[in-house]
């Protein structure tokens, strides 16, 4: 949105809720990834770190949404200013499940930490990894989009949403393979399929920022669509 | 060529999707007043360039745009009020029910009856309140006794939603009433006269906040024995209180279509920055 409105304050309001919006953004992805580093390490205090960050992005939540609200009271927004603040709420409710995925990943870290699971190292953490990397990549995507208002960028990331379910159905499957082999992986693996399920939701939570890119810019909802009528209303 | 402006556009903002600048088709329903390339000029100066639509019956149609746009100037060519207008000369045709308002055999003062008129300043007749809203039936001929005229004058009263607060004032002076009461009372007065299409030049612009939202949710109520066109410098008002939305600017109809489109996706640059204040 390069042009300006008549009234500067308007505009200043606009820019500042949407930087928070994405320092949000940036706070979540470092959230599931410091989360990931806990997991891959099995290290109780990154953990600990992650969980004491979480009230900050619940806290972003809030404040962004009480901006966000003001705006609309004082300024009545019309058209894309109107589509932007709609948006502007549900990336941050997005990226607060973002946040407290973060959190769940933490928490079963300390778990499995708690209860010196030995058989620990023979989980496939690894992969666990690997979808958590691909589901940081949409985030990121996600979020540049939105700094850019780029529609492109985001079909781009609703495209790849499925890589990240299928990575989960691939992880549960080898999980249920360890705990049909060993009774006594059945624990810790109930709780990495928890882990693959909150990294595959990150990548839903993506996804979901990506379609509010798209109503910004086209003001079209494609909340429920099919990818290739997305693409064409995007075109 | 027309467009359908039913049709709810996917283009972004800065996509240059044709349109058929200045002409706008009713997309359901019958059509009450047509408009075919109208112009006005005032002098040498040509206020509007060829505006074309079509309005239906028990519609709310609002006019909005910046000052100076030609809304009013268009808003009065449907009662033919340009023709007090000294130096004011409207061509091209408008018809109501498929009839033109500007045929030789037209007789104006029937128009005016037709089409009502409520002003952006209430102007209340110098007479009671009873007799404000008698005078035009009287005129017309509308009721020979004097219980008709009561009748007349209550059910008029009563559809503008001010019998109650005068129902006891009665012979009390139009001009002792307030603000808000004053305008409904003017509209009491056009709806007297049994009109099809009541024409408002920014009602409510010298109303009260409460007084602003009696008259809006009267008008809802209006349109379903009426047609009705609103002109107003208030976009949420106009957002609030119209089915459709015509975007004037600087004589031209720019957009025109489904009030939620305009104001939550225009196809139009320069309505996307009239609603969102990027221009005024």
């Amino acid at each position: 949105m390069s042009e300006k409105h008549i009234s500067s304050q308007f505009d200043a309001e606009l820019r500042d809720v949407s930087t928070r919006v994405l320092e949000m953004g940036g706070l979540a992805e470092s959230q599931v990834a410091q989360a990931m580093y806990a997991l891959a390490h099995f290290s109780g205090e990154t953990a600990t770190q992650v969980l004491q960050q979480e009230d900050r992005v619940n806290h972003m939540e809030v404040e962004i949404d009480a901006q966000m609200q003001r705006i609309i009271a004082t300024r009545q927004p019309a058209a894309t200013d109107l589509r932007l603040l709609i948006a502007i709420s549900k990336a941050s409710a997005n990226l607060e499940r973002v946040g407290d995925e973060a959190a769940r990943v933490a928490r079963t870290v300390q778990r499995l930490i708690n209860t010196g699971v030995s058989s620990r190292l023979r989980l496939p953490v690894a992969d666990l990894q690997y979808e958590a990397d691909l589901a940081c990549a949409q985030l990121r995507k996600a979020l540049d989009a939105f700094a850019r208002l780029d529609a492109a960028a985001a079909v781009d990331v609703l495209k790849h949403d499925d890589q990240i379910d299928q990575e989960f159905d691939g992880l549960l499957r080898k999980l249920i393979t360890y705990m049909m082999e060993d009774p006594r992986m059945i624990s810790s693996s109930i709780d990495l399929v928890f882990v693959a399920k909150a990294i595959e939701r990150v990548g839903d939570h993506a996804k979901n920022l990506a379609e509010a890119v798209i109503y910004v810019v086209k003001g079209t909802d494609v909340r429920h669509v099919a990818l290739a009528e997305v693409e064409s209303a995007v075109r | 060529m027309a467009i359908n402006v039913a049709r709810a556009s996917v283009g972004s903002m800065q996509a240059a999707l044709p349109a058929a600048r200045g002409e706008a088709r009713a997309a359901s329903g019958a059509v009450k007043l047509s408009a075919q390339d109208v112009r006005v000029r005032y002098g040498s100066n040509e206020a509007l360039h060829g505006i074309s639509m079509e309005i239906n019956a028990h519609e709310v149609v609002a006019f909005i745009g910046p000052s100076g746009c030609g809304k009013s100037t268009f808003l009065r060519c449907f009662n033919r009020m340009n023709d007090t207008v000294a130096g004011a000369q409207v061509s091209g045709r408008i018809a109501i029910d498929g009839r033109d308002i500007y045929a030789r055999e037209v007789d104006v003062v029937l128009l005016r009856a037709q089409v009502g008129m409520v002003f952006q300043k209430p102007n209340p007749f110098p007479k009671s309140v009873f007799e404000n809203v008698a005078y035009g039936p009287r005129l017309h001929g509308l009721a020979t006794t004097k219980a008709e005229m009561e009748a007349v004058v209550e059910s008029s009263l009563r559809r503008a939603g001010l019998w109650d607060e005068v129902k006891d004032r009665l012979d009390e002076p139009g001009t002792s009433l307030s603000g808000g009461q004053q305008q409904r009372l003017c509209i009491a007065r056009a709806i007297a006269v049994s009109p099809d299409v009541i024409l408002m030049d920014e009602p409510c612009s010298a109303l009260d906040p409460i007084a602003t939202g009696v008259i809006e949710d009267l008008i809802s109520e209006l349109k379903k024995t009426y047609t009705i066109i609103i002109v107003t410098h208030n976009m949420q008002q106009a957002a609030r209180v119209s089915d459709r939305t015509a975007f004037f600017h600087l004589g031209d109809l720019i957009e025109m279509g489904p009030t939620a489109q305009i104001f939550m996706n225009p196809t139009q640059k320069r309505t996307e920055d009239y609603v969102t204040g990027r221009y005024g």
